[in-house]
């Protein structure tokens, strides 16, 4: 049998204390429900669509107004990082400002993929604004048709 | 302002007031829009749409921008992670200047719309002079 001793016990027990505590765990379930996170969406920079057939990987990215020349995109091992800046547009001095929501600024992205695939075939092209990155998967984990031989 | 890290703007669709019979979706871009002394400049981000794609309509003082994307990728691929929808873009304005029809210009690169609209020069005072019937 457990001993419980006097002094053990707080000297002054807060009749609300269990409440409390049953607020805060409610507190925390419901904190992530309106963030993007909650709902199977990512805040980072830029949002990826990947899909895959037979022989390829492609991941898909909206960067509109980002050039060739401002990206940067590794593969190492089966991660596959996408960096980049998207430069704003430099305005007069006589200029007055109505509306900006097109963001500029400094991005990157990693991202683990499904497969292994071979790093020296990987290709990346952009197209009206986006990219599309085709990543053959490696050899081995190809599907393979196995023949059945009859004895 | 560049060192800044960006996020992701989740894309909007358009609350349009009739349905359309196709199902197709449209959706905000993003504008960036400013005046200068002689015109006002618009930047919207319509990625996936080429040049042929962009229709800019410009009517008692309503300016429309729609963006036709055009078709997505292989068929055969499988899904496996869809962070952004995609779709038409469709936009409208209520211009509160007066804008030089015949010299709207508009450029489309990597995604992003450019549009240029000149302002009609100010209407010049004139001298109405009255004559005496002689």
């Amino acid at each position: 049998m457990a001993i419980m001793r006097f002094y053990d016990q707080p000297v002054f027990r807060n009749p609300w204390a269990d409440f409390e505590r049953m607020r805060m765990e409610f507190d925390t379930l419901f904190r992530g429900l309106g963030s993007e996170a909650a709902r199977g969406g990512t805040t980072v920079f830029p949002a990826l669509n990947v899909s895959e057939d037979q022989h390829n990987i492609y991941v898909r990215a909206e960067i509109p107004g980002v050039g060739a020349a401002d990206l940067e995109i590794g593969v190492e091992g089966d991660t596959l990082t996408i960096k980049g800046e998207r430069r704003g547009r430099e305005l007069g001095d006589q200029v007055s400002c109505h509306r900006r929501e097109i963001e500029s600024g400094h991005f990157s992205r990693a991202l683990t993929l499904p497969t292994r695939v071979n790093p020296e075939e990987v290709t990346a092209a952009s197209k009206n604004g986006i990219l599309l990155i085709t990543l053959p998967k490696a050899e081995e984990v190809k599907p393979r048709k196995i023949a059945v031989k009859t004895s | 302002m560049s060192e800044k890290e960006m996020q992701v703007q989740r894309k909007q669709e358009v609350q349009q007031a009739g349905e359309p019979t196709k199902p197709e979706r449209y959706f905000v871009p993003a504008v960036d829009i400013y005046e200068s002394e002689d015109a006002v400049h618009l930047r919207a981000e319509m990625p996936g749409v080429d040049k042929e794609g962009v229709e800019i309509n410009l009517e008692n003082d309503t300016l429309t921008i729609k963006g036709f994307k055009g078709a997505n990728g292989g068929k055969e691929e499988r899904v496996l992670l869809r962070e952004f929808e995609t779709g038409h873009y469709l936009r409208r304005f209520t211009m509160a200047e007066t804008i030089d029809q015949n010299k709207i210009e508009a450029t489309m690169a990597d995604g992003l719309l450019t549009l240029v609209l000149p302002k009609v020069e100010p209407a010049r005072p004139r001298k109405i002079e009255v004559k005496s019937a002689a």
